[in-house]
């Protein structure tokens, strides 16, 4: 198993990770959109990056498929990238031209890759801006019931970072 | 215990559990008072200063709260402190759960395809 812990902060996590792959190329998943779709979207609801930057300033437009087929678009911008040890990205739900688009504000994520011997440590550090983020979305419902099934979370979350 | 029981009561709650809640959050001051504990666990005396009203008027605020189970009271010596029942930091909890879900998800798909022979996905 690839994850070799997480540590939870009050609204987010940081996950550690260990690949048997040199940097640069845990870093191509990041870069190369076609890498990025194979992996972003839970099995059975793939991501399709219709744009991907990979720059400052620069954005990523993708979009995933919902429950009845539609296509739920969501997006990417670019905070930082630090070629092949850092990228920071806000994320969240988007019209097609990529801006944002309904209620929920969007989360920042933030990669950090590093060398350990012949392979990578990966940590990813997510989670909401603020325990009142939470709580917005919370108050929208948007994790109760139904939605518990990982597709639909990953699809309603518009990846929540 | 009693805690857990009234936890348990709003996460199933009936049709007059439901009443009960939409009765207490009718009224401005306890949907204010609500606001102010799911902040942070509140003194009732202070509460109490905060509203154009008598002490007794905002115990009798708390006591609608209490019975319909979206908060609860304990004593700490002559204090009485009302804290949130519908546990938001519980929820938040859940809802980190599930996005650290995903992205574990995420990282095992990564390591799949980091596994595959040089050249294929790339």
């Amino acid at each position: 198993m690839p994850v070799i812990g997480t540590e939870r902060h009050d609204s987010g996590f940081t996950i550690t990770a260990e690949f048997d792959a040199p940097v640069e190329r845990v870093w191509q998943l990041w870069a190369d959109p076609r890498q990025l779709e194979r992996w972003w979207g839970p099995p059975g609801y793939p991501a399709t990056f219709v744009r991907h930057d990979f720059a400052v300033p620069g954005m990523s437009i993708y979009w995933m498929p919902g429950e009845s087929g539609e296509q739920n678009y969501a997006g990417w911008e670019f905070v930082s990238i630090d070629p092949p040890v850092s990228l920071v990205v806000d994320n969240g739900f988007a019209d097609q031209e990529g801006r944002p688009a309904g209620d929920l504000a969007w989360n920042r994520f933030t990669v950090g890759l590093e060398a350990i011997g012949t392979g990578t440590r990966m940590t990813i550090t997510a989670g909401f801006d603020s325990p009142e983020h939470a709580e917005q979305m919370i108050s929208l419902g948007m994790l109760e019931g139904s939605v518990a099934a990982l597709g639909q979370a990953d699809a309603i979350l518009a990846e929540g970072g | 215990m009693c805690n857990q029981m009234v936890v348990d009561m709003v996460d199933a709650p009936t049709d007059a559990d439901v009443d009960r809640i939409f009765q207490a959050l009718a009224d401005a001051t306890r949907r204010d008072i609500v606001r102010r504990v799911i902040e942070r666990e509140q003194n009732v005396s202070d509460l109490a200063d905060r509203y154009a009203m008598s002490f007794a008027a905002v115990q009798k605020h708390v006591a609608v709260l209490e019975r319909s189970g979206l908060v609860a009271k304990r004593r700490r010596g002559r204090e009485q402190l009302v804290s949130p029942v519908v546990d938001t930091i519980g929820h938040a909890r859940r809802l980190l759960d599930e996005l650290e879900a995903l992205w574990r998800g995420r990282i095992d798909r990564m390591a799949a395809i980091l596994g595959e022979p040089e050249g294929k996905g790339a």
